[in-house]
């Protein structure tokens, strides 16, 4: 198979847009994809101070690393969950990557707060890990971009993991879900940051290939406790769908994000962080009023800003 | 040729090309990307029998 673009051997064969392109033209396919996005959806702005949140995986590794080859001047966001050794070789991916691109990441380790890592945390909460996991990361980036000034959450969600959980809130009607999968989720002023997806429109497959291409040194293994979650179930049968007719995955977002409306939600504000919550006390509060937690969240900051830190964008 | 794959490695004498590798192993080309010696390869690269082949699983979960 030749490269469609220079005739050289093909490094990829993507049947969604029934081409293959050698290494170098799929990294520039690939990144002008991810500006596209960026530019067509309004992602990030003038005046936007972006912040990517990292887990050491394929996808925002190569998210950060694209973003900072862009223009895109980002630092990062590392939650470090107390996972074991999966944790701690994650940190160490994430750090390299910011030696690298010479911007600073930001770590939280929820051992260090709450003195039990994420599984033990979810046990006394009597939640799956996960659920514990989702709450925490959610609250921690939040008060990363309120209180340090960034104006922007990038997140690495890509179109397999954005199809799956479509495809299951769609299968199972979870209709309190089903329109706030976009690939910009609004923010508000000293409450909520604006979240954004660059990498929507990208697949799994092209991510793992742009790592490899690229030589970014990502975390292989899974995170323990993601094995019998059901997006992976969803993601293989979006994924035989796929290989019966190329560009299912593509089509199914695009056609959402046609389709999506934005529901005004009525938002009640934590009585003590001003975080977004449906009591008088965000949940995170009210967990660490359970554990007498009381004091600043601490940040550990690795690495440095090659510029004035945060960095506003001009586009 | 000498596959890597799910932490074990295997040898295979008959050389094929990389599709029929990933139908033997009952991969799919959506969930698997191939490298034969260091390289990114497409499903129809021959693979010899001197090869060396590293499947790299693609889809995460969480």
């Amino acid at each position: 198979m030749k490269c469609r673009v220079c005739g050289q051997p093909a490094n990829i064969n993507l049947k969604a847009y029934n081409t293959a392109l050698c290494a170098e033209d799929f990294i520039s396919f690939l990144e002008n994809r991810v500006l596209h996005t960026i530019k067509k959806y309004h992602l990030i702005e003038d005046g936007d101070i972006p912040v990517v949140a990292v887990s050491g995986g394929k996808d925002s590794l190569s998210l950060w690393h694209i973003m900072n080859k862009l223009g895109y001047g980002a630092d990062g966001i590392y939650i470090h969950l107390g996972i074991g050794e999966y944790s701690d070789i994650s940190l160490t991916k994430i750090q390299h990557m910011a030696d690298t691109l010479k911007r600073k990441v930001y770590i939280f380790n929820v051992h260090d707060l709450f003195r039990k890592g994420i599984d033990e945390l979810a046990r006394a909460m009597r939640r799956p890990p996960c659920s514990a996991c989702g709450m925490v990361k959610r609250y921690i980036m939040n008060r990363v971009c309120i209180d340090k000034g960034y104006t922007v959450l990038v997140t690495g969600h890509n179109i397999d993991d954005e199809a799956s959980a479509l495809f299951g809130n769609l299968l199972y009607w979870k209709r309190e879900y089903l329109w706030k999968k976009n690939m910009v989720l609004h923010g508000i002023e000293g409450h909520l940051s604006k979240k954004v997806k660059p990498l929507f429109l990208c697949s799994e497959r092209e991510m793992a290939a742009y790592a490899i291409l690229c030589n970014i040194d990502y975390i292989y293994e899974e995170c323990p406790f993601s094995v019998d979650a059901k997006s992976l179930v969803y993601k293989g049968m979006l994924n035989k769908l796929e290989e019966l007719s190329p560009g299912t995955k593509i089509r199914f977002l695009k056609g959402y994000v046609k389709m999506v409306k934005e529901e005004v939600e009525e938002r009640d504000y934590c009585a003590i962080c001003g975080y977004p919550s449906y009591g008088g006390k965000c949940n995170f509060c009210r967990l660490l009023e359970r554990f007498k937690i009381q004091g600043n969240i601490y940040f550990e900051e690795h690495g440095a800003c090659n510029l004035d830190s945060p960095q506003r964008m001009v586009t | 040729m000498r596959v890597e794959w799910d932490g074990r490695a295997l040898e295979l004498v008959k050389p094929m090309l990389v599709s029929k590798l990933l139908e033997h192993f009952s991969l799919s080309n959506e969930t698997h990307l191939v490298i034969v010696n260091g390289r990114l390869v497409t499903e129809d690269q021959k693979i010899g029998k001197d090869d060396e082949v590293k499947f790299v699983r693609v889809v995460s979960g969480g």
